[in-house]
């Protein structure tokens, strides 16, 4: 590697760095004034692209292409602002008050909704925008030569920098968000218009992601799929930054796409006779980078530690089952016990009721992090990955016995949840959650990428059980097994020492810590535990599907246990199994009916969100308390 | 020289926040079996001194001794193991468990049990917790969710909480804070039963003279970082210096609380 290469990957880093940093910029301004982490910030920035692209050409038929280009950028730039209005005033005005939780999970919904109807407007293909007039060309540098295009955004990220400092040291609107961000409270009560104040920054915040987004279209063509990557790798900036600090955000982008590009202009380096691609690295930089930063300041760069968050309600003492509870638990396992013989009459109940076995594995191991742990995570689409892929690489590849396999899929969850875990698990509120998010990502990038390995976008195929479980029945009945022991083991930890400690932990940390209890660790390994419990709910998808592939282990799924948590209710043990009964019930029926599953989803999420945030057993719950009150009088 | 070795032993501690000294060379002792007050008027460095004390701050000089070991610098959890039992100025309990669950979630974790994996807690120290609750005067309410207790009982299950390791040294953050005056003179006797029984040192801040005055064996009083007093309470509150910067020359007894 030369010196020259060297320098046009510094300047190519500083371009991506601009981009990122528009995006964690707004993200952060938001969440200083509103407390909100949002999800939908992604979102933002691939409309911005999307309209940009729409915008120019048909600008540039009536005013030229320079006028269009640009007039494009500022048209998208100004509808993603409005847009970023609109959704503040409609949706998350109703959720300031509400637990963390549901505000990302609400936000999100907008992702996935916004994402369907990007998919609706534009359709499934990439768009690739024009060129950009008068930037096209190249500057020579050292020898080599450099997109002029990179260079103007290499100066764009410093030129908004200074831009939003001025505006936030300089004007009275910036001075009432920094006064917002320090004290919410005093700002209401000094007879600010905070209501105008929200709605302004909002549309800021996502005004900036959308300009974020529609600069990048001399650059890469709009896609669906740059609404999460975007949010993956902002999440990564602004962790790394800290929460609400533009100058760490800018910090942060650049250091993250300084090191991917250092990696990348190594290139392939020769080590005492091995070969190292570096550019392989890029991910695994990433993630390093993150590492360093959080151990020495975990609180992000210029970071600071979070007010205490809004938990909700305390939730009612766990109880062990009474006599009905059992009665009807040992019903529904014999139920699924006798599904191959239900099979003869009705031949789709086994192959839902395998669904539903493993999503039920997979929501009571998340549940587990998420209830009595009370930490969110984004993330547990990760763990689910590693065991399925881990499961899938060693039967197919290694040539491994079903057993053998399975348990090599647990193993290689459990050693991800232990190291990430160990990161996360020092993190509170909407930083873990970010962190988990971040880490999913990158374990899908990974995926995606490692193709020797994961058969890249294709996958696994061919990951056939042996005897006894190669029959329908042998493995819906070894899954049953499985699960049930699963299932059986979280709970019974749940009401043991540990279980009650991971309680206590998330009730008060400061009176666990008084009373001598060892709050991070009794975190790290109930993640751990939580992980490998998710690898083996994904080495038994492998199993069942018969293959695996990237987009099985995606955000997506994810989504989909913290929403069969909520659809159950995150307040009872048995909440997640009745979740993700349903949901399972509900995916195999109408969403495969439609194209659009994922706005039918986000629709779902913000009706459980607004309408039932205690999910279907405090659904139940709250009738039978009616029913008792009635009973009485 | 045959005088037992103080419960907990403060030598010299001192710490700064960007130049301004919180805390300037504070020394004191405490016996087992006494009830000692720390009291000072707001900002005298009381908080500073206490949270050095419980491990939640790092004194830049001076080190702390509890039983005889060095404890300067250790972690809360750690100081906890020690034998060491706090309260907090806003009791702090574990909402979504009933009280007879906090009180076992303490015993447990003081035995080292956190990391029991198979049996049921609710069957852990079940006997011993319902004792504390007792003594407590909780015995009634040992069923019912914590989240569902009047203040001044989650103070009462704090201070069960408290006990559960069999402490030799009781922090406690203002124990009567938050509670209306009848609840406050039932609270510190109950304390005071209780730590006689015990045989434990308790250190504790205060705002309300009544309780200090009434209850304590012993008062230091700091000024602006730096102790300006260290006896039986009586002597304590005729001292002149005492009397000038705290109580600004009126009557003991009253609230120095403005």
């Amino acid at each position: 590697m030369s010196l020259d290469s060297l320098l046009f990957q510094a300047v190519n880093g500083l371009a991506s760095a601009s981009g990122l940093f528009l995006v964690a910029a707004g993200l952060s301004v938001i969440f200083g004034v509103t407390r909100i982490v949002n999800m939908a910030h992604g979102s933002f920035y691939m409309l911005g692209l999307y309209i940009a692209v729409t915008l120019a050409p048909l600008l540039g038929e009536h005013l030229g292409g320079a006028a269009g280009f640009w007039g494009g950028i500022a048209g998208a730039t100004l509808a993603v602002a409005l847009l970023g209005a609109a959704v503040e005033r409609v949706l998350l005005r109703r959720l300031y008050n509400a637990p963390e939780l549901y505000q990302l999970l609400a936000t999100f919904a907008l992702l996935l909704i916004i994402n369907d109807a990007a998919l609706f407007l534009w359709g499934p293909e990439d768009i690739l925008g024009p060129r950009a007039p008068g930037l096209s060309g190249s500057v020579e540098l050292l020898g080599r030569r450099l997109p002029q295009y990179d260079v103007f955004l290499a100066l764009i990220g410093p030129v908004v920098l200074v831009g939003l400092h001025l505006l936030l040291t300089r004007t009275r609107f910036g001075r009432l968000i920094r006064a917002a961000t320090q004290d919410r409270e005093m700002v209401a009560a000094l007879g600010i218009n905070e209501a105008l104040l929200f709605t302004a920054v909002f549309a800021l915040g996502a005004g900036i992601a959308g300009f974020g987004g529609a600069l990048q279209m001399a650059r890469e063509p709009a896609s669906l799929s740059l609404d999460l990557s975007v949010l993956g790798e902002a999440f990564v900036v602004v962790v790394v930054g800290g929460m609400g600090s533009i100058k760490g955000a800018y910090l942060a982008a650049v250091l993250v796409a300084e090191v991917k590009a250092l990696c990348t202009a190594l290139g392939v380096i020769e080590i005492a006779g091995y070969t190292f691609n570096m550019s392989w690295l890029t991910l695994v930089a990433e993630f390093l980078v993150m590492a360093v930063v959080l151990v020495l300041r975990p609180h992000g760069l210029f970071g600071r530690a979070l007010a205490a968050t809004k938990a909700g309600e305390a939730e009612p003492p766990l109880l062990p089952l009474d006599r009905r509870g059992r009665a009807l638990v040992l019903a529904a396992i014999l139920l699924f016990a006798a599904m191959p013989l239900i099979g003869m009459f009705f031949r789709y109940a086994p192959v839902l009721a395998l669904d539903m076995v493993i999503a039920a594995l997979f929501a009571a191991s998340l549940h587990f992090v998420m209830g009595p742990g009370g930490m969110a995570s984004f993330g547990h689409a990760a763990y689910f990955g590693l065991g399925a892929y881990g499961t899938a690489f060693a039967a197919t590849q290694l040539g491994l016995s079903t057993p053998l396999a399975f348990a090599t899929g647990i193993g290689t969850a459990a050693a991800g949840a232990a190291l990430f875990g160990w990161f996360c698990v020092r993190l509170e509120g909407v930083y873990f959650t970010m962190l988990t998010l971040a880490f999913a990502q990158i374990v899908w990038s990974i995926v995606y990428q490692w193709e020797d390995v994961t058969g890249g976008s294709n996958g696994l195929f061919g990951v056939w059980p042996d005897w006894p479980f190669d029959s329908r029945a042998g493995l819906y009945l070894a899954a049953l097994a499985v699960a049930l022991g699963g299932l059986a083991l979280l709970r019974r930890i749940v009401f043991a020492p540990f279980g009650l400690a991971l309680r206590a932990g998330r009730d008060s940390r400061l009176r666990a810590e008084a009373s001598g209890i060892p709050v991070a660790r009794v975190r790290w390994l109930s993640f751990a535990l939580a992980g490998t419990l998710c690898g083996a709910a994904g080495g038994l998808f492998a199993f069942a599907k018969g293959s695996i592939s990237p987009e099985a282990i995606s955000v997506g799924r994810s989504i989909d246990g913290l929403v069969m948590v909520l659809l159950g209710g995150v307040q009872s043990l048995m909440g997640p199994l009745l979740g993700a009964g349903a949901f399972t019930l509900l995916q195999d029926t109408v969403m495969r009916e439609t194209d659009y599953w994922r706005a039918l989803l986000g629709l779902v999420i913000l009706v459980l969100v607004l309408l039932f945030p205690f999910g279907i057993a405090g659904g139940l719950r709250r009738v039978a308390r009616l029913r008792r009150a009635g009973g009485a009088r | 020289m045959s005088a037992p070795s103080p419960v907990l032993a403060v030598r010299g501690i001192a710490k700064s926040y960007g130049g301004v000294r919180a805390l300037d060379g504070v020394s004191f002792e405490i016996a087992a079996g006494e009830l000692l007050a720390l009291i000072g008027p707001n900002g005298a460095g009381k908080s500073t001194c206490f949270n050095i004390v419980n491990g939640q701050l790092r004194p830049d000089a001076g080190t702390v001794h509890i039983l005889g070991r060095d404890v300067t610098g250790l972690p809360p959890r750690r100081i906890a193991g020690l034998g060491v039992g706090r309260t907090f100025q806003v009791a702090a309990v574990f909402p979504s468990m009933t009280a007879l669950e906090n009180v076992q979630m303490a015993l447990i974790a003081a035995r080292r049990g956190v990391f029991g994996f198979w049996h049921p807690a609710r069957r852990i120290a079940r006997e011993e917790a319902l004792a504390l609750l007792e003594q407590t005067g909780m015995g009634a309410q040992a069923e019912r969710p914590a989240a569902a207790l009047a203040y001044g009982d989650v103070k009462r299950l704090e201070l069960a909480m408290a006990l559960a390791g069999e402490p030799k040294l009781l922090l406690m953050d203002e124990p009567t804070a938050g509670m209306a005056a009848g609840e406050r003179r039932e609270m510190i006797a109950l304390v005071r039963r209780l730590t006689r029984a015990r045989g434990l040192a308790v250190l504790f801040t205060e705002h309300s003279m009544d309780v200090v005055f009434g209850h304590a064996d012993r008062a230091i009083v700091l000024a602006r970082g730096r102790l300006i007093a260290d006896g039986p309470v009586d002597a304590v509150r005729r001292d002149p210096l005492v009397r000038e910067v705290y109580l600004g020359g009126t009557r003991p007894g009253r609230e120095a609380r403005p």
